[in-house]
């Protein structure tokens, strides 16, 4: 569904060049939750802002479903990829009500028929209740925001999902909420995921198969369950997976200790 | 306490509609206005120049431009000339009302140029970058650097006396630091998610623009044009001192301020009744600004 080879950017700071990503290859899966893992820089979520299109500047060959991108995006894309970001304080627009920023979509996209009826059906989609439809973001609760995000990218009905630390900026116990939902929507609409974080356990739980990234590089892709059985190959992985458990001193200096 | 029913449905934490949705927010600004007893005292005086330009006419006790000779430079307190009268013997409270008009024309011509002008050059430079920002902004700044009165003179000058000339000119020297407030806004908003996730599905740059990065720029810019109403009242009654605005025998304020300050040691109600009514004006002007960026620049309010 999703093919990524030697994808490569470099981002300019200054006069310096710091390279973000390093010749990149991925293949996902139609159907297949996709996860990506790594610290903080190493590039995870360069590879989806490159994917959507709001990072313009890189080399390298993308295609989705068999169709090659270029650097400008068609408005048919836009159906059928969409993204959910990591801060829902940030990623609704703080004048437009839930209404406006669901039906948004629907009419730069002009499907003008029986607007208000999918508005509402977005609405019970992601669990929120009718009355929120009328609400400014700054009535909501974070996890309340995500799950307007969440609907307005699904209301185009994308067949692929991009997700940036969808969970991240979250409580715990939203964490799970909207884990589960994106579980349950998945399911019932056999989407396609990207899921970006440096949450080992979030990946575990939502996908199917990762890819652990580093200094703008994959160290190594593995079906979950072996990250699940605890025996990735990569020592890197393995590090990630130590830290992920709890903090170790050791795997703290370790960490620390590489370049 | 009543809670009355019009209020409860304003304040409904889960609106109905659209409408309600907006109106309810509208009110809740506007309870956080009304606390501002300054901000009240500016929105009162803006509204009675409003009214009074309304019904000026109909309340003015004398012709504005008749002169009767032997009835000039009449002290205020004059049983039938309450303000006084001026060189020429017309009555001051009538040229007030009847200038309250002019002086509202031209500050609502003014602003209806101006804003949007500066919003749409400031958004669209900010907002698009590279080398339109850059032409754009030189030009902004090439306007930016002639002295505001100077250049309105200049222009004034060239096309001739009189209010719509003033007006234009005015208008053409008060816009940058709107497309400077608006660009520098508009680069706040710029890298945002919210107008990234506008991208991604698919908005135009033309309903970017409009849609999603102006309403977070309106505010600013109508606090910035309520503050700048005093400046521009009196950047016109300069122009009407000058000569260079409304022509007599229109009862423009800025000129009978002028047409007084011959007499003023002798007869200082002349050019002073004028200049109190520019003075109130302005400073209602400024009161109303300072309130509405409370209400509107959550930022600089609340403190």
């Amino acid at each position: 569904m999703i093919t990524v080879r030697d994808l490569t950017v470099t981002f300019r700071a200054g006069n310096r060049l710091v390279p973000a990503l390093r010749g990149v290859s991925l293949d996902v899966a139609s159907g297949e939750v996709f996860g990506l893992v790594g610290e903080s820089g190493s590039g995870k979520s360069t590879v989806l802002r490159v994917l959507a299109g709001l990072t313009r500047d890189w080399s390298g060959t993308l295609a989705i479903a068999g169709e090659p991108l270029g650097r400008r995006r068609t408005r048919a894309f836009h159906a059928r990829v969409q993204m959910v970001f990591q801060d829902p304080y940030g990623s609704l627009h703080p004048r437009h009500t839930v209404d406006r920023a669901l039906s948004e979509p629907l009419r730069i996209h002009r499907r003008a028929a029986d607007r208000d009826a999918r508005v509402l059906r977005a609405l019970d989609d992601v669990g929120l209740d009718r009355s929120f439809r009328f609400r400014y973001p700054h009535q909501l609760s974070g996890g309340q925001r995500q799950r307007v995000a969440i609907a307005r990218a699904l209301i185009l009905e994308p067949a692929v999902l991009l997700l940036d630390e969808p969970t991240s900026a979250l409580d715990v116990s939203v964490q799970a909420e909207i884990l589960n939902l994106l579980r349950r929507l998945r399911s019932e609409r056999d989407l396609t995921m990207i899921l970006v974080s440096h949450d080992l356990t979030v990946v575990g739980h939502m996908a199917d198969r990762l890819a652990v990234m580093r200094h703008g590089q994959v160290v190594e892709e593995m079906p979950v369950d072996r990250l699940a059985r605890g025996e990735p190959a990569h020592p890197y992985t393995r590090q990630l997976l130590r830290a992920a458990q709890g903090y170790d001193p050791a795997t703290a200096e370790a960490l620390l200790a590489e370049p | 306490m009543s809670e009355s029913s019009p209020r409860a449905w304003l304040l409904a934490e889960a609106p109905a509609s659209r409408h309600q949705a907006w109106l309810g927010r509208a009110y809740r600004s506007w309870r956080l206005f009304r606390r501002n007893p300054l901000a009240m005292a500016g929105l009162s005086v803006v509204l009675a120049l409003l009214l009074l330009a309304v019904i000026g006419p109909w309340l003015a006790p004398h012709d504005p431009v008749a002169q009767i000779l032997d009835r000039r430079l009449l002290p205020p307190g004059t049983p039938g000339n309450l303000l006084g009268t001026d060189e020429l013997g017309r009555d001051i409270l009538s040229r007030l009302l009847y200038g309250a008009r002019i002086t509202l024309t031209i500050v609502i011509m003014v602003a209806v140029l101006v804003a949007p002008l500066g919003l749409l050059v400031g958004t669209v430079a900010g907002y698009a970058g590279g080398w339109l920002d850059t032409v754009l902004m030189r030009l902004t700044d090439i306007f930016l650097a002639f002295p505001r009165l100077i250049l309105a003179l200049a222009l004034v000058a060239a096309l001739g006396p009189g209010i719509e000339n003033a007006v234009i000119a005015i208008a053409l020297t008060t816009w940058p630091p709107y497309a400077r407030i608006a660009r520098a806004e508009t680069l706040t908003v710029r890298g945002s998610d919210f107008i990234a996730a506008a991208r991604l599905q698919g908005a135009s740059p033309i309903r970017l623009v409009v849609g999603h990065v102006m309403p977070l720029c309106t505010s600013s810019v109508i606090v910035r044009v309520t503050l700048d109403m005093a400046g521009i009242i009196l950047t016109a009654a300069g122009l009407g001192f000058l000569g260079l605005g409304a022509q007599p025998p229109s009862p423009e304020w800025g000129a009978m301020v002028a047409s007084g300050h011959g007499v003023l040691l002798d007869h200082w109600w002349v050019a002073t009744m004028p200049g109190l009514a520019i003075f109130v004006v302005a400073l209602g002007f400024n009161l109303l600004g300072d309130g509405l960026r409370d209400v509107l620049d959550p930022r600089a309010g609340q403190g």
